[in-house]
């Protein structure tokens, strides 16, 4: 309903009848068409998405598909008694904590070094894209010559005079998958950092110059705030890839891993396989809740942060 | 002055110079190995993958030995897989079938939807694009029982629709087009409405130009995810003869570690190909975008 035009137009000549008609007509076509660009996408989305999980809702909160009986938080109980489920849900949000700003701030700095004028720039940027294309399977090739027990790290570890660690199988499993995500996942950060600091405003940082300001100030108090849509943007890829770093993670290590890293991912990967669609459902929820959390949070910091800049 | 900032370049060039040696390492290393014969792959890699070996006369050595040059450059992985067995080419047509259009109707069904996001906001809209946020950021395991339920349901598993119909409408690239689109300038959309053009023409002439970078960079972000699917063809597809190379690839890692070198950088090519023809969207595509809810 965005057409100011209008809205002045029904002001002026609101007694008209044959306007109002009009304008009503036009509305109707506006809403209709709103529908039709809506629909196709809206209904996949329905269809595929949103039914079925509320499907899950009712699973979570019945005593099993055979035995309909309504149970409300039962399941929920049972499952925050889980250890496996606890362990889980630890694991991921310890990781998720790490890996999510490391990449951010790690990426920003990329964008920062770039920045400056030096030879074979264009180049650098597409080596750290080039980490995109590799296959998944071929990663975790790679990250087991790596970090297996008798791999590089503990060869040249071993020239320092430090024993061996078996990275996989050790607590510094999520060290390994965390240099994993981050090396998958910096370029493309870096690349959306890049060009948000080639769209601040010049003039700004020139008048910043002129009056003598240093390089830390101009960061914080220009760059910084021009990038701040980008930080929240970036954010949210970032704890998308998070999630989705669980590939390599299961083709790593299969389906019961080491100690820290049994991700959530794991748990339900498992329940699903052991038909414990009880369990499954409820956490499926649980996490859901939490994701409606996050981006509430993400979204409110937008709005305080995002009003005094443009764009 | 002046010196002290040649100095500080060099220091700069060298870090961003001994980060791209770390970056480019697995991909030069996947490319420069499937050269090698499986006995020289063996002698590196032996200790990792002891399962490798045929027979006991290769050397192994004691420890794991970082190539990047091969002894001798050799073709036969690759003779294997393109010659030897129509295994492979089968699985990497599989692959194809299901990726591509994919990516074709999430990218126009997409763009659609998020033309309706930029044109249209009410309370009932920003809603719903919340409900798309975060059905994006759940993880594949979440949507995994409704996946699977659903495909039960119309009687889908099993088929390559499972895969290809909650692909085409997954949310991830209309969160992204929309972001993008909000940016294209009100009066434009305006200006044209003006002159007279109906909602479908605003579209396509009006905005789709506008959106060409984006909708090129989303696609290969889209293709990218799909194209190295594992987790969903295990579970909606179990019949092995239809499922994508990429699942194949991830169970031979222990085995023939060479073949999987080769599979690897074939699998890689066609990635390969649009990043060339299109790096520079890439980078001016989705980077241009704001705000998060746009």
């Amino acid at each position: 309903m965005k057409i100011p035009a209008l809205r002045k137009e029904r002001k002026q000549l609101s007694v008209s009848p044959e306007r109002l008609r009009e304008h009503r007509r036009v509305k109707r076509m506006d809403f209709l068409n709103s529908m039709c660009f809506m629909a196709p996408s809206f209904l996949g989305v329905l269809i595929f998405f949103i039914l079925p999980f509320l499907v899950v809702v009712y699973y979570s909160v019945i005593r099993s598909p055979m035995n309909r009986e309504f149970v409300f938080l039962d399941n929920f109980t049972a499952l925050l008694q889980n250890s496996a489920f606890l362990t889980a849900a630890k694991n991921t949000l310890l990781f998720s904590a790490m890996a999510v700003p490391l990449a951010v701030v790690l990426a920003l700095g990329l964008a920062l070094l770039l920045e400056a004028r030096i030879p074979l720039k264009s180049q650098f940027r597409t080596f750290f894209l080039s980490p995109m294309m590799v296959p998944v399977a071929s990663i975790v090739l790679v990250w087991q010559v790596l970090f297996n027990n008798n791999g590089v790290i503990n060869d040249l570890l071993g020239l320092v005079g430090t024993d061996k660690i078996d990275w996989i199988k050790s607590d510094y499993g999520q060290l390994v998958v965390l240099t994993l995500f981050l090396w998958k996942n910096l370029g493309y950060n870096m690349i959306l950092f890049m060009s948000a600091l080639a769209n601040i405003p010049k003039e700004l940082l020139e008048v910043a110059d002129v009056e003598g300001a240093s390089e830390t100030y101009k960061f914080f108090a220009i760059k910084l705030r021009y990038l701040s849509p980008t930080v929240l943007f970036v954010t949210i890829l970032s704890l998308i890839n998070s999630f989705k770093v669980f590939r390599e993670v299961f083709l790593l290590t299969g389906g019961y891993p080491y100690g820290n890293l049994y991700m959530l991912q794991h748990f339900m990967n498992n329940t699903f396989l052991s038909l414990d669609y009880q369990k499954l459902s409820a956490a499926a929820v649980i996490m859901a809740i939490a994701m409606v959390v996050i981006i509430a949070v993400l979204f409110k910091v937008e709005d305080w942060f995002g009003k005094d800049v443009e764009g | 002055m002046k010196k002290k900032r040649y100095f500080s370049r060099t220091v700069i060039f060298l870090i961003c110079a001994f980060f791209a040696v770390i970056f480019l390492m697995p991909t030069v290393l996947t490319i420069s190995n499937s050269f090698m014969t499986q006995s020289e792959l063996n002698a590196n890699y032996g200790v990792i993958f002891a399962s490798g070996q045929q027979g006991g006369t290769s050397y192994i050595s004691e420890k794991v030995n970082l190539k990047f040059i091969p002894d001798k450059v050799s073709f036969d992985q690759y003779k294997t897989v393109l010659f030897m067995s129509p295994d492979y080419l089968l699985k990497f047509w599989n692959s194809v079938i299901l990726v591509v259009p994919i990516v074709i109707f999430q990218v126009a069904i997409a763009s659609i939807a998020a033309y309706s996001f930029t044109r249209w906001r009410g309370k009932a809209r920003a809603f719903i694009f919340f409900f798309y946020v975060i059905l994006m950021l759940m993880p594949y395991q979440v949507t995994l029982v409704p996946n699977y339920l659903v495909s039960e349901w119309l009687g889908l598993l099993d088929t390559r629709w499972a895969i290809i119909l909650p692909g085409i409408f997954a949310p991830f690239s209309v969160f992204l087009l929309t972001k993008f689109m909000r940016r294209i300038p009100y009066s434009l959309i305006e200006a044209a409405k003006i002159d007279g053009a109906g909602e479908w023409s605003v579209f396509a002439k009006v905005c789709m130009p506008q959106c060409r970078a984006a909708l090129y960079s989303i696609a290969i972000l889209v293709f990218i995810d799909y194209w190295n699917m594992v987790e969903q063809p295990l579970v909606l597809l179990p019949d092995a003869e239809k499922q994508p190379l990429s699942v194949y690839l991830s169970t031979i890692n222990s085995g023939e570690v060479g073949l999987a070198f080769a599979i690897a950088t074939i699998y890689m090519v066609p990635t390969l190909l649009l990043f060339l023809h299109g790096e520079e969207y890439l980078v001016e595509g989705i980077a241009t975008q704001g705000s998060v809810k746009g």
